[in-house]
């Protein structure tokens, strides 16, 4: 993929879009598209799925058979560079912190959306409107209707499977944008028929895999109607892009393109148009200011040749990834007393993760089955969305959760047979490998993802004390889980124990608070700069513009108000895209 | 917890392998305290922060064991998984290396797990020896059997077996890691994916529905 390896940018852009994630993914191809000037930054290195996917791998390619280690957690085939702790590049926790935050990096070309687990839900409508309903946290400046459109577009553009199921809060897409999910696995059928008795409904999920090829002759002119460079562009594109065939985990990454990444899906058609420069290994330290108190451009650190370099241009987007984005705001100079944009003091505050626990059992009707491929999608096929969205007076917390699954006959790893200590002490020979056999693939688990509180606790601040390796202050973490997140927790376990036991297994739920995992852990930090309808307690507007200065942008999960239990890459996604196209008119009204 | 009560790396990935069916499928973590620093920052390219998948991936530090205490863990391995009909026996698909890597690792879990291997190892040819007044790579299967009988169930094993019961049970745990994450193992286990297939998903076959009494919810 072509990038900027002689490191020559031009002298001034249109926009600088800091980040290639999915924020500033979609940023950088709709600016492009429109005949933008895009210079985008990336901290990482350059990264190239199509060749350095490492798709077909066995376990015995890898060192310790590929076997998670500190440094690579999700295993070795993870594809991700970085982690919860980055070279070079410390954080620190607060004393007095209930718990300390983990906070997970990507330096690579398309940041995390190389390894996440393309799980794409839409907020619903009470999502955007939860202070109006429960009395806590915030209200968003925009309805669901408001975002409706741009999810259709988004889901469009990258390809999301799934099917519309009318549960309210779950919203529908549009007839004929979703591709159709792929069937269910054995363990998911059996959660199914366990959650009727139950009430929970186990759905399909909505993931971002191609179930089949794209509609590469008509997407393109539904979404870019007027935009013949940008039809002719997406429908190679898309031709280009592979149907899922099955296979490999989606952690590692696609070379066929079949599920969605900045790197696989955005970048390439942004590049194609010319109007995209990319210079990686540049990490961005703050934002320029001219003294009328308008952004001028940013001022990084190459990393390659340790010099610091500026680069300007009319507009900047920051969408390095919510903390980071925070940090940089946080290190930047402006009137403020504190950082740039951060009038309202709320730079890093609302510091929010999604509540996660999970739950497995052994099921004895998944013993002995005939061998069957359960690859599948690389990922769940099958989810539980929240189910209990008018039941808030009995349960004793607010909000909710969905709920993942997974088991079955995936890829043996080193730790999938840990369950034989239990199952077969004392068991060597032959006898061991017949209960190998029988025990494959009978192991099923929950996780629960759950929508946790804004709190004055939970926040990010510069240390006064710590630098990392390229001198820049580093983030500070403090948390407290509130009340409401323990005991979402709790419930979560009791149901997933429900259904563990509706499956015919034996569970062994957990307190919430012993089973809620560390804060962080689930990789949805959001909130740090939130939007709002005023300057005075958000940082900007519903168009990811900050109220203090008009030429920047955050466009990434800083900026949402609360954390819906919905993995928030989708809406990242979306609110990226309407707020690029609102930024093009308002370049073209010259307010910019 | 706090900057007084540091989580390391360690306690959080205990459990890892071993643990109960309910954590089974949990991805392996650990905690990035702050009382630990940030990992060292390599000249080059270090092979667990950024594997160059495009080339063969190497093991990245010296391996530990010397050949004799490989000839005993060969031994060991290929007893608690002998080539039968179907599949090879342990040695056959790296598990005596796979376990040199594992506890040659420069991570702090790995460095205990040297101290349990390395010294089970030990205890083992001495047990042999005290026994037979021979190494355990040179007994007779039936002889290997009546010591791994003493040892292989922890619950079960009297006090003077206790240290060798703890290390069969690690063994055991990397053994059988170490050999069902080696492909040429899966067909006979029943692990028949990793190929790509064309058009939609498949799903569950019919007979297997039928089995369990799905129609309903298919």
């Amino acid at each position: 993929m072509p990038v900027l390896t002689e490191r020559k940018t031009q002298p001034q852009y249109d926009v600088i879009v800091v980040g290639s994630g999915a924020g500033g993914g979609m940023a950088a191809i709709i600016l492009a598209l429109n005949g933008v000037k895009v210079l985008m930054i990336e901290a990482g290195r350059n990264y190239e799925p199509v060749k350095e996917t490492p798709m077909f791998n066995t376990p015995e390619m890898a060192p310790m058979r590929g076997a998670p280690t500190p440094d690579r957690y999700f295993g070795f085939y993870d594809s991700n560079i970085g982690g919860w702790q980055v070279p070079g590049e410390p954080y620190t926790n607060k004393q007095g912190s209930e718990g300390d935050f983990w906070w997970w990096r990507a330096r690579m070309l398309g940041g995390r959306t190389n390894h996440w687990g393309r799980i794409s839900l839409r907020f619903g409508e009470f999502d955007f409107k939860p202070k109006s309903r429960d009395g806590l946290g915030v209200d968003w400046p925009m309805s669901y209707a408001d975002i409706a459109p741009w999810y259709d577009r988004v889901e469009q553009l990258i390809g999301v499977y799934g099917e519309n199921d009318g549960i309210a809060n779950a919203p529908n897409s549009s007839p004929g944008v979703l591709l159709p999910p792929p069937r269910p696995r054995v363990g998911e059928l059996l959660a199914k028929k366990a959650g009727r008795k139950l009430g929970v409904p186990v759905v399909a999920a909505h993931r971002a895999v191609l179930s089949q090829p794209m509609d590469w002759k008509n997407l393109p002119k539904i979404l870019f109607p007027n935009n013949p460079k940008a039809q002719e562009i997406l429908g190679k594109d898309m031709m280009s892009r592979a149907a899922c065939f099955w296979a490999t985990h989606c952690v590692r990454g696609c070379s066929i393109r079949a599920n969605f990444q900045s790197t696989t899906v955005l970048l390439p058609p942004a590049l194609a148009t010319g109007n995209l420069d990319i210079i990686t290994d540049a990490m961005v330290r703050e934002v320029t200011m001219d003294d009328s108190g308008k952004a001028t451009g940013v001022h990084y650190i190459d990393k390659i040749t340790r010099r610091d370099a500026v680069a300007k241009a009319r507009v900047v987007i920051l969408a390095a990834s919510t903390c980071e984005t925070s940090r940089i705001l946080l290190n930047s100079k402006s009137r403020d007393a504190a950082g740039m944009a951060n009038s309202s003091g709320q730079v890093g505050k609302n510091l929010m993760d999604s509540v996660g626990t999970r739950l497995g059992a052994h099921i004895p009707a998944m013993e002995d089955l005939p061998p069957m491929n359960e690859d599948g999608a690389g990922g769940l096929h099958t989810y539980v969305p929240w189910w209990l969205v008018n039941d808030h007076a009995k349960l004793g917390f607010a909000r909710g959760y969905h709920i993942e699954m997974g088991g079955g006959r995936q890829m043996p790893e080193v730790k999938t047979f840990g369950f034989l200590d239990s199952t077969s002490p004392g068991v060597y020979g032959r006898k061991l490998k017949e209960e190998a056999r029988r025990y494959y693939g009978s192991q099923f688990s929950f996780s629960g993802r759950g929508e946790m509180i804004p709190n004055k606790d939970c926040y990010a601040e510069l240390d006064p004390n710590v630098v990392d390796q390229w001198g820049i202050p580093v983030l500070r973490f403090h948390w407290k889980w509130s009340e409401h997140e323990i005991k979402q927790a709790e419930h979560m376990q009791q149901t997933f124990a429900a259904l563990l036991e509706g499956m015919g297994g034996k569970a062994k739920p957990q307190s919430g608070a012993d089973a809620i995992q560390r804060p962080g852990e689930i990789i949805h930090e959001v909130g740090t700069a939130r939007m709002g309808d005023k300057a005075s307690d958000s940082v900007t507007n519903q168009y990811c513009q900050t109220w203090d200065v008009k030429n920047l942008f955050l466009m990434d999960g800083a900026v949402l108000p609360s954390n819906p239990d919905k993995n928030p890459t989708l809406t990242i996604l979306a609110l990226a895209w309407r707020s690029s196209e609102w930024l093009m008119e308002e370049m073209k009204r010259g307010n910019l | 917890m706090s900057d007084s009560s540091p989580i390391s790396r360690r306690h959080a990935l205990r459990g890892l392998i071993g643990g109960a069916a309910g954590v089974a499928a949990a991805p392996a973590i650990a905690a990035p305290n702050h009382t630990e620093p940030a990992p060292p920052v390599h000249a080059s390219r270090f092979v667990f922060h950024d594997p160059d998948f495009t080339q063969p991936v190497k093991f990245p530090w010296e391996k530990l064991l010397s050949a004799e205490e490989l000839a005993v863990a060969t031994a060991l391995a290929d007893l608690i998984l002998p080539k039968d009909e179907t599949s090879p026996a342990a040695s056959e698909v790296g598990v005596p290396d796979f376990i040199n890597e594992w506890i040659s690792a420069d991570y702090p879990e790995h460095q205990e797990d040297r101290e349990v291997i390395r010294g089970g190892l030990g205890w083992l040819s001495t047990e042999s020896f005290k026994r037979f007044t021979q190494r355990f790579e040179e007994l007779t299967s039936a002889q290997q059997s009546q010591i791994a009988d003493d040892i292989c169930d922890l619950s079960q094993a009297s006090l003077e077996h206790r240290v060798g019961a703890a290390f069969f049970r690690r063994f055991r745990q990397l053994c059988v890691g170490g050999y069902y994450s080696h492909s040429q193992t899966w067909r006979s286990l029943g692990y028949i994916g990793n190929i790509s297939v064309g058009g939609p998903y498949p799903g569950v076959p019919a007979e297997v529905i039928e089995k369990l009494g799905l129609q309903d919810v298919v």
